[in-house]
């Protein structure tokens, strides 16, 4: 097995050019499992470990873009999950909570959202909440750079939309511009693999509510007839401006919405009958996180929920 | 405070707090909580395990194992393995250069390699051995090995079916005779008195059928060691074990060597739990050793760690107990099922336990229980510690809070009543000649004060900001801030046996020694007992200063030069290597005193002719204190040194239609009491606290003993809502990982506060009681009871899965009927 080890981001894209065979790696915490483990034997290591801009988190300022009335953090495709947690929280509380879910402290400091999009995996902790986000993901090759939409980005188990002379240089999330929320089950407390997961992000200058599923299809999906479904009741009801509570049968469809927009299967993790139904569950709970707040007109939107990591 | 040693059946022992120390003739001594030598280097990562074993001039091994449970081997084809540049040796059956080809802990029915037949997921096949791991395992991929793929056998009926495929055809073994079905690797029934009259006089009868998962030891050193050529035909194995002489009496027949042309080393072991009895790499790595000529070093991955050895017994089990209207019971059925696997390894002995402890730690008059292992095509099962009062434990707790509620009876005030104590009778009719406090240790654990109920639980105001997520159910993964939440509490009580059983020759051995070293005197202490984490190196350090009045001990390395200690299991450690090397320490001191009275009694002073002269801080005093002459000065350049077999009493077996009989050694008792939120939205559970009292004898180290009982009372919650390897219908292994195969960590782990009780056992070395073992019994159901009561299910198997707490629009499948 080759180790490539780039010196700067041009000589990484070359490589990547010149080696389609070579797998990308920067926290090891997946590619290292799974070549140990005999999962995966890649001809080659492409290693980004070292590469400043992938280290980079920047914030770009709002431009004319709807989708992201407050701007976008343009996170590097290697900015570990721990500095996700401490650094992003009110930015981007959402995509915080889902990192701070993330395995161990030991495995936080290494693993990257990059990472998770890399490997694609469905029960990746991120995805939900770039979906409910919006978020996009920056492709560079030797070509030119490309700007995908996370919504198109998942194409199957552990697929996604990269061309093999891609490189993720980041993915640019919208900064928050109302509550977000995320859960997960899993069977123990900490350091545990979604069973399944939702993430949920209000945006109510757009008026418009954002739902990320993971691990209860083959790829992480959007609950797209459970958003317009709870837009429009918000709409109707002027909720969002006089802030009043959410009916509870509208918040009870609402989660069978979400809940129908999964297609889970049985495995050693939990049942498809499970997953459907804590998807739901969590689903309830965390519109109503998140609308609590909104109607508290909190105006900073980090997240809630106790201590910043454990 | 009284000394417990002079109440044996004081109703309530003392309280012992961590840092309790006795009188001693030193420092360390009994009863002190010593530090473990081996503490601080484990924790700063500097200890040496046997997978940091290193020869310059290794080879490294590997083990081909079969991608199915059940199939014939029509050919194995080596030649493109041993093609590979780097590949020093390719083993397979018809390599084995002994008569004997197959090992096992009681039965011999292992194959070392397998010759035209494997029966499950992961046995050995062939071996490698290469330059370097990866080249290994690489050839190992190359061997060409045409399996046929055979039915397979999963579960009792399939196992006894007329038609069943026999797993092991033409048994000779010592229960071959008695089992009904060849499938059946050991039944043993145990009945006392009249249980059909008794049913007819019952007031009230519960019955349940209960199923326990397939747990594992789950210890975080995966197996490994290494085998050294000596060069004249023998070889030095260096391995993490559990007993070493066991894995002797297994290597030398396969290897066609004497005993002694072997010499076994322990090394560092990181945890046992039972999982490092039967055989692992030892063989193999030495067959590899022998034909290279060079050491060859074995080290499993976590994956093959799983396969590698044998796991808790999975059992299914059909209770019924009825009781009179005071809660009396009246008798008892019970039903006891055990998935052995494809090999015996230890399911004899776990027969033998889950049958006579089945009955529980109370006194039913009327008993019929039946107790068997199964061959299945399922992974091999045998020790683990709990070894099948485990299962059964599980069966009878969940047993006795029917009966309370059928009774509408408190779940304590029921057990209470029936509590056996010192003088009662076991299902088997052994007497229960020692405190069997059952009764003492539910009130110490019921009448603590209950956790203070928390804010969710009462629905009251949450902050706006929600309670951290870490003290709730789903932890971090922030899936309530309250909502749903409901507290539970269950108790439990189970009882243990200790040392091995049913007339097992259970000896240990113990060599001691005591020279001038530097001008100090200096004890020696040489055993072969695994030291796996169990505190043994410290517990006999203490001993040797207690019994000989000297500071410095040395613990020699564990080996096969001396006797062996019998296995580090059965929580007989402390008792029984603990026990011979006191009792070789008396003799120690006898010798001691005889050589100072020939050195410096001549002189005709009387006190030389006291009596009670003993050894005390360094020196030999007299019964008054008097300080005579220094040890140091008494030795001189003489050593004195002894080596001595130590046993407990007799044990006998149990009879094969009654199971009458004094089958056990030693009792032990646990209680404990769980406090647990479960959120019945999602079906998730947050144990906040899981307090356990458990009568020790005498706790030899406090420190040692709390942190045994801590980690067996986590490790029975493990089993309670997460532990599990889930076994396929082709009878494969689906989850061979730390990502599936789940352990509780911190954040799952309760505050459990521990109440030692020190009822001393007369016929034990300091009257104390083995440890470690009771505590991982009552733990489960008590926690599944605490379950219970929030959720109001019925809850029949565990673990306990979220799937099992909510209800589904498309139900579970997978539970046994509730009935």
């Amino acid at each position: 097995m080759d180790f490539l080890r780039p010196g700067d981001w041009r000589e990484a894209l070359a490589l990547r050019a010149e080696r389609p065979g070579a797998l990308p790696i920067a926290g090891g915490t997946d590619v290292m499992v799974e070549i140990n483990h005999g999962g995966r034997r890649p001809e080659a290591l492409l290693d980004l470990s070292a590469l400043a801009e992938l280290h980079a988190l920047e914030h770009e300022p709002a431009g004319e873009d709807p989708a992201a009335p407050a701007g976008r953090v343009r996170l590097g495709a290697a900015v570990p999950y721990s500095r996700v947690v401490t650094e992003l929280g009110a930015e981007l509380p959402g995509l915080a909570l889902a990192a701070r879910t993330v395995g161990s402290p030991q495995i936080r400091n290494r693993g990257s959202v990059g990472g998770n999009l890399g490997a694609a995996s469905p029960a990746g902790d991120c995805h939900p909440a770039l979906l409910a986000s919006g978020a996009e993901i920056e492709a560079v090759s030797v070509r030119g750079t490309r700007h995908i939409p996370v919504d198109d980005f998942y194409l199957g188990v552990k697929r996604n939309a990269l061309a093999p002379d891609e490189l993720i240089r980041s993915v640019r999330v919208p900064r928050a511009t109302g509550p977000q929320q995320f859960s997960k089950v899993g069977p123990r407390n900490a350091m545990v693999i979604a069973v399944c997961a939702v993430a949920v992000a209000l945006h109510p200058g757009r008026g418009r509510v954002g739902v990320g599923i993971g691990s209860a299809a083959p790829t992480p999906v959007r609950a797209r007839e459970a958003e317009e479904y709870i837009a429009g009741v918000l709409a109707d009801g002027d909720l969002w401006e006089r802030r009043d509570p959410i009916p509870p049968a509208a918040a009870r469809r609402f989660a069978e919405l979400v809940a129908a927009a999964c297609s889970p299967i049985d495995d050693v993790r939990g049942t498809a009958a499970y997953r459907r139904h804590a998807v739901a569950v969590m689903a309830r709970r965390t519109l109503g996180w998140c609308w609590e707040a909104h109607r508290a007109g909190a105006s900073d939107p980090r997240p809630e929920g106790g201590a910043p990591c454990a | 405070m009284p000394d417990a040693r002079e109440l044996p059946d004081a109703p309530a022992g003392p309280v012992i707090p961590a840092d309790h120390t006795r009188r001693v003739p030193v420092d360390g001594g009994v009863g002190a909580s010593t530090r473990r030598p081996d503490g601080v280097p484990k924790v700063t990562g500097d200890f040496a395990y046997a997978s940091d074993l290193w020869h310059e001039s290794m080879l490294w091994g590997h083990t081909l194992r079969s991608p199915h449970a059940h199939a014939a081997i029509r050919a194995v084809d080596v030649s493109a393995a041993l093609a590979v540049p780097g590949v020093h040796a390719v083993l397979t059956h018809d390599d084995l250069p002994a008569e004997e080809k197959h090992h096992g802990l009681e039965i011999r029915d292992t194959p070392v390699l397998a010759r035209d037949r494997v029966r499950y997921h992961g046995e050995p096949v062939a071996l490698v051995a290469a330059d370097h791991p990866e080249i290994a395992r690489r050839a190992a991929d190359l061997v060409r090995v045409d399996y046929e793929e055979l039915p397979v056998v999963v579960d009792e009926a399939g196992a006894t079916a007329p038609d069943a495929p026999v797993l092991h055809p033409g048994r000779t073994d010592r229960h071959a005779a008695h089992v009904p079905h060849p499938n059946i690797v050991h039944r043993q029934p145990v009945v006392r008195g009249d249980v059909a009259a008794a049913r007819a006089r019952a007031a009230v009868i519960v019955t349940g059928e209960y199923e326990v998962g397939m747990q594992d030891q789950a210890f975080l050193g995966p197996e490994s060691g290494m085998a050294v050529p000596d060069g004249e035909g023998g070889v030095d194995l260096y391995v993490a074990t559990q007993w070493l002489h066991a894995d002797l009496w297994q290597i030398a027949p396969v290897l066609g060597l004497p005993e002694d042309r072997i010499r076994m080393t322990l090394s560092g072991v990181g945890g046992a739990f039972g999982g490092r009895e039967d055989l692992s790499m030892q063989i193999h790595a030495c067959l590899l050793a022998l034909r290279t000529g060079r050491p060859v070093k074995m080290v499993y991955d976590r994956t093959e760690s799983f396969f590698g050895h044998v796991h808790r017994h999975p059992a299914r089990l059909r209770y019924e107990h009825g009781a009179d209207r005071d809660g009396r019971l009246t008798h008892l059925t019970a039903r006891i099922v055990l998935d052995g696997g494809a090999y015996a390894s230890s399911s004899p002995a776990v027969v033998g336990n889950a049958a006579s402890l089945g009955a529980g730690p109370y006194e039913v008059p009327n008993v019929d229980i039946e107790a068997l292992a199964l061959y299945t095509n399922n992974p091999p099962c045998g020790a683990m510690r709990g070894f099948g009062a485990v299962q059964a434990c599980f069966a009878y707790e969940s047993q006795m809070d029917k009966l309370a509620a059928a009774l509408g009876m408190d779940p304590v005030e029921l057990r209470r009543r029936n509590a056996m104590s010192k003088g009662s009778l076991m299902p088997t009719e052994q007497v229960v000649d020692s405190a069997a406090p059952v009764a003492e240790l539910l009130e110490r654990v019921r009448r603590r004060p209950l956790p203070p109920e928390r804010p969710w639980e009462s629905g009251g105001p949450r902050g706006a900001a929600g309670p951290d997520p870490r003290e709730l159910p789903g932890g971090l993964s922030n899936t309530t801030r309250g909502e749903d939440v409901v507290r539970g509490v269950g108790y439990a009580v189970g009882i243990k046996n200790v040392g091995f059983s049913e007339g097992f020759d259970d000896y240990s051995t113990a060599r001691v020694g005591l020279r001038v070293v530097g001008g100090e005197p200096v004890v020696s202490v040489h055993t072969a007992m695994a030291e796996v984490g169990q505190g043994g190196v410290t517990v006999h350090g203490q001993i040797a200063r207690t019994e000989l009045g000297v500071e410095r001990v040395v613990i020699r390395p564990a080996d096969t030069r001396v006797g062996s200690a019998g296995s580090t299991s059965a929580s007989r450690q402390t008792y029984v290597t603990g026990g011979a090397v006191r009792n070789a320490c008396v003799l120690v001191r006898g010798r001691l005193i005889e050589l100072a009275r020939r050195r410096f009694g001549g002189n005709g002073d009387p006190v030389w002719s006291d009596p009670d002269l003993r050894p005390f801080d360094g020196a030999i005093v007299t019964a008054t204190g008097e300080r005579l002459v220094g040890i140091a000065e008494v030795l001189g350049g003489e050593t004195i040194e002894i080596e001595r077999r130590w046993r407990h009493r007799p044990t006998e077996p149990f009879d094969i239609r009654t199971g009458r009989g004094n089958g056990h050694v030693q009792y032990s008792f646990a209680a404990h009491r769980a406090v647990v939120e479960v959120d019945t939205g999602l079906g998730l559970v947050k144990v906040v606290e899981l307090a356990c009292a458990q009568d020790v004898g005498r706790a030899l180290n406090p420190l040692s003993v709390v942190g045994q009982i801590q980690g067996g009372t986590v490790q029975g919650l493990g089993l309670a809502v997460m532990e599990e390897i889930l076994v396929g219908a082709d009878a494969r292994v689906r989850n061979a990982s730390f990502t599936d195969y789940l352990i509780p960590t911190v954040l799952d782990t309760p505050t459990i506060p521990v109440e030692l009780l020190e009822l001393a056992d007369e016929h034990a070395p300091y009257g104390l009681r083995g440890v470690g073992e009771a505590p991982t019994l009552s733990s489960t159901p008590a926690v599944v009871a605490a379950i219970r009561q929030a959720t109001g299910r019925a809850l029949h198997r565990v673990p306990v899965r979220p799937e099992h707490l909510v209800d589904l629009a498309v139900p579970d499948t997978g539970l046994p009927t509730p009935d």
